[in-house]
């Protein structure tokens, strides 16, 4: 199955901010992605679908590059970055990385977590700004990193990144294991995101909330893309699509 | 004995293991840090901390002659400045040359490394100086004599070493805790790659870290010098307590470290008023108890 | 950074295959046909005195490395057994009339049994934590050594006397000595071979690759391991008896925590995690401590300089090169 480039450049007036060509990538021996093939645009919204274990989340680990080996070309804003060191990718592609288990620091409280990283970007949202998108961080701003809901830390890992000036977010299954009112706010803030011409991948097992936000979607499995399904094109592809989620 | 007399001779040996266990506060806390972000066991902190004796010895003694300089003396004060800073210099060169390629394999591996360190800097000095020990004659004008505490008279300059002990653990406690870069290094020290990630210079702040820690040992090496002659074997008798400090306090906590070294200087000192010779083996003993009441420590989380 | 896997005594990733097996066996044959050679004519050519010494910590870092080669367990403080054997062999020998063959093994048995108290508390911690408590027990077992009238303190047990073998057999005789030490070297060894050979011994070694794998599976990893520490205990003490026998004096040397750091020297050198490693370890270390005994206290240096550079450019040791370069799994 071919996968169409996209179509970017001159002609659509949409630029490229990542692209993706043969990424393989290893833990130790372990070779996960098999040549994952991707390209998005300033402003627009992907997502990677597929089972568990597919390597969707690899696939972020890689282009962050906290994977142990990878080959292939991770190009952002048009220069190369798969040589480059780990803790140069975020300031240099204005990257701001989500983890799937969260990753908030429990040895500090929110607003350290929330300090942590540094400016990647100068348009960072200011405090105010976070904690008008954010109400309730304001009020457990003292408390320590594991003291948190689920819900509170997802919003905390997301507000963390959004305060650095990162305009391509990655975000790793945000909304997993919270509870519906929760995922309904998360998808309002993606969408807002989005209207402020931020850069996401979303990496989501949920679909019907992948859906509404989403662009294109790329169906990721045994570490290669198989599939690629414009937002548009979306309901004509439900079967197919049930077909890959299905466990 | 009166209950009088015992009390004045239980304070004047706390007062006394206080001193000492200024020292195991000052090493734990070093070797605490450097765990904590590195998960390196730094067998050469004892020797680090014998070296930075010497180096206050030597500036003060010896630097002059070498150079031709007899009027050259580097005093107490600017020792205390300078030696850590060259021991942190030295233990960064190390980290970054040698101690680096050894963190993908078995912490072990470390381990064996840093008491490699030690053993060549032993033996350099034992080739150099005497094993039973040169005392060090920097001790400044202004800390001699000693101080009337009400129950004993003092030394001076022991009770500057408490008081600036305390100031330093109090101050590193405080960069750790409460301010930007402690957080980088709490966060470094629970999730090294995901702070990496966030663009962080981990390798950079890991660096720093050992150098850090190496420096404080150092610092307490200038501050024995005056008190315990400066002997090539000062450090391998310490890190060995301060193994089972660590043990019984548990490397997870700063502040477990440096509360668990004073407390247990204080119990060795009082210990030597009821039965002397026990004093000396009286921390392995806690030691002994508490792994087998408590086994992860007082303070720690298992590693 | 972290690695729960061990790296321990992996010598070659590619190895593998029927080959492998006629080649393994080929290389096993030859060590052993070349150690029991050397055993048999050493003395010929080279002071027996010399020699009893090597085969003495060559089975100390055999002991050794049964411990941290084969279970993982890396014990800081195995100078207590072998200082702790040769001053109660000493003793029992000197003060009590033992026999000698009796003597040293009440020295072993001394020091299975302290290690059967270190061990117990040792192991209630992991990974280096592990090693912390064992230097600062053998710590406390130094201070009692330097303690205890028995020991002479300072000066030593002085004056063992060799006596007599099975009743009749003169130790004085350097050469009847000498193959009496060379017995319970071999002896010890075969020992060793056939507990890393045994059900046991794969277990052990399960532990050491991947202990929480271990304990899934339903062994009593705790159970095992201190087995493995008596038995390292126990066999250190044996070589530090016959230490004692072979230069009639035990010392404060020989229960040292500078003594715990040369059979770790020994054991890295010669290949951790390997059969004859260890044995090749001690060879060298004590032949470079008497080539080297000119230049006095640099020698701490020359062995803290061979820690640092086997650590970087050589974990594997020289039997585990050789194992690579065979291309075989084990040697």
């Amino acid at each position: 199955m071919t996968i169409a480039t996209l179509q970017t450049g001159a002609d659509t007036g949409v630029k490229p901010i990542l692209q993706i060509k043969d990424l393989h990538a290893w833990y130790g021996e372990s070779h996960i992605l098999h040549g994952i093939e991707m390209e998005l645009g300033e402003g627009q919204l992907i997502t990677l679908l597929g089972r568990n274990g597919a390597g969707r989340s690899t696939t972020l680990r890689a282009i962050m590059g906290m994977v142990d080996r990878r080959t292939g070309s991770i190009r952002i804003h048009g220069n190369e970055f798969i040589n480059k060191p780990a803790h140069r990718i975020s300031p240099d592609g204005r990257i701001g990385y989500c983890p799937e288990e969260r990753g908030i620091f429990a040895s500090l409280n929110v607003e350290e977590n929330l300090m942590l990283p540094p400016m990647v970007g100068e348009d960072g949202m200011s405090l105010d700004e976070i904690f008008s998108m954010f109400p309730n961080l304001a009020d457990v701003r003292k408390r320590m990193g594991t003291r948190l809901s689920g819900g509170e830390q997802q919003m905390l890992a997301i507000a963390r990144i959004l305060r650095t000036g990162a305009r391509l977010l990655l975000l790793d299954e945000i909304t997993e294991g919270l509870a519906p009112v929760i995922v309904k706010t998360l998808g309002t803030v993606i969408r807002d995101l989005k209207k402020r011409g931020y850069t996401i991948v979303l990496v989501e097992q949920n679909f019907r909330f992948a859906a509404t936000l989403a662009d294109r979607h790329y169906v990721i499995e045994h570490g290669k893309v198989i599939d690629r399904i414009e937002a548009a094109d979306v309901d004509a592809s439900m079967e197919r699509l049930n077909h890959y989620l299905s466990v | 004995m009166e209950l009088d007399q015992m009390i004045r001779l239980i304070l004047a040996q706390g007062m006394l293991g206080l001193n000492n266990g200024v020292f195991y506060a000052m090493l734990s806390l070093g070797l605490a840090v450097i765990f904590g972000l590195l998960n390196v066991v730094n067998f050469a902190h004892g020797a680090l901390y014998m070296t930075g004796a010497f180096l206050a010895l030597i500036l003060h003694s010896y630097l002059g002659q070498w150079l031709g300089l007899d009027w050259l003396q580097i005093g107490f004060w600017p020792s205390l400045i300078l030696v850590p800073l060259l021991i942190a210099g030295f233990g960064m060169l190390i980290e970054r040359t040698m101690l680096r390629w050894l963190y993908k394999f078995d912490p072990i591996y470390s381990l064996l490394f840093t008491f490699g360190v030690t053993l060549v800097l032993q033996g350099v000095f034992i080739n150099f100086f005497n094993a039973s020990g040169t005392p060090y004659p920097g001790m400044p004008e202004s800390l001699k004599g000693v101080v009337n505490l009400g129950f004993m008279m003092f030394p001076k300059y022991r009770l500057f070493v408490i008081i600036f002990s305390i100031l330093v653990c109090a101050v590193v406690w405080y960069i750790i805790e409460r301010t930007r870069i402690g957080a980088r290094l709490r966060a470094g020290t629970e999730n090294p790659e995901l702070v990496k990630a966030f663009g962080i210079n981990v390798p950079l702040m890991v660096m720093l870290t050992f150098g850090f820690g190496t420096g404080l040992a150092g610092l307490a090496g200038v501050l024995a010098a005056p008190i315990y002659s400066v002997s090539p074997l000062m450090g391998a008798n310490l890190i060995i307590v301060i193994f089972a400090v660590v043990v019984i306090g548990g490397m997870g906590s700063i502040m477990g470290a440096v509360v668990t070294g004073f407390a247990l200087g204080l119990i060795e000192g009082v210990t030597k008023v009821f039965y002397a010779p026990a004093a000396n083996t009286m921390i392995f003993l806690l030691m002994v108890i508490v792994l087998l009441v408590r086994p992860s420590g007082l303070f720690g989380r298992q590693s | 950074m972290t690695q729960n896997v061990s790296q321990i005594g992996e010598f070659d990733e590619n190895v593998g295959g029927t080959k492998l097996q006629g080649r393994a066996r080929w290389a096993a044959l030859g060590m052993w046909g070349l150690m029991l050679a050397f055993i048999l004519i050493a003395p010929a050519f080279l002071y027996p005195v010399f020699v009893m010494q090597l085969l003495c910590f060559a089975l100390f870092a055999c002991a050794f490395n049964l411990l941290i080669g084969f279970t993982g367990l890396l014990s800081f403080g195995h100078a207590a057994f072998f200082g702790g054997g040769a001053y109660i062999a000493g003793h029992v020998i000197k003060m009590w009339g033992f026999p000698p063959l009796l003597g040293i093994v009440a020295g072993a048995l001394f020091a299975a049994a302290l290690g059967w108290v270190v061990g117990s508390l040792a192991i209630r911690r992991q990974g280096i934590y592990f090693a912390m408590i064992t230097l600062a027990l053998a710590q406390i077992v130094f201070f009692f050594v330097l303690q205890l009238p028995f020991t002479g303190g300072e000066d030593g047990l002085q004056g063992i006397p060799r006596g007599y073998l099975l009743g009749f057999i003169d130790l004085e005789q350097p050469l009847a000595m000498y193959y009496f030490v060379a017995a319970v070297f071999v002896v010890g060894f075969l020992l060793i071979y056939r507990i890393i050979h045994s059900p046991f011994g794969q277990v052990l070694q399960a532990i050491r690759e991947n202990e929480p794998r271990a304990l899934s599976l339903g062994y009593n990893v705790d159970r095992f391991k201190l087995l493995a520490f008596v038995l390292s205990a126990g066999l250190a003490g044996l070589a530090g008896s016959t230490k004692a026998l072979v230069f009639q004096f035990a010392s404060l040397t020989d229960a040292h925590w500078q003594m715990s750091g040369e059979v770790i020297l020994m054991t890295l050198l010669g290949g951790m995690g390997t059969i004859f490693g260890p044995v090749v370890g001690a060879f060298i270390v004590v032949a470079l401590q008497h080539v080297l005994s000119g230049i006095g206290s640099w020698v701490q240096v020359v062995i803290g300089g061979t820690f640092i550079a086997c650590v970087l450019l050589f974990r594997r040791g020289v039997v585990g090169e050789l194992a690579r370069l065979l291309r075989i799994s084990s040697l």
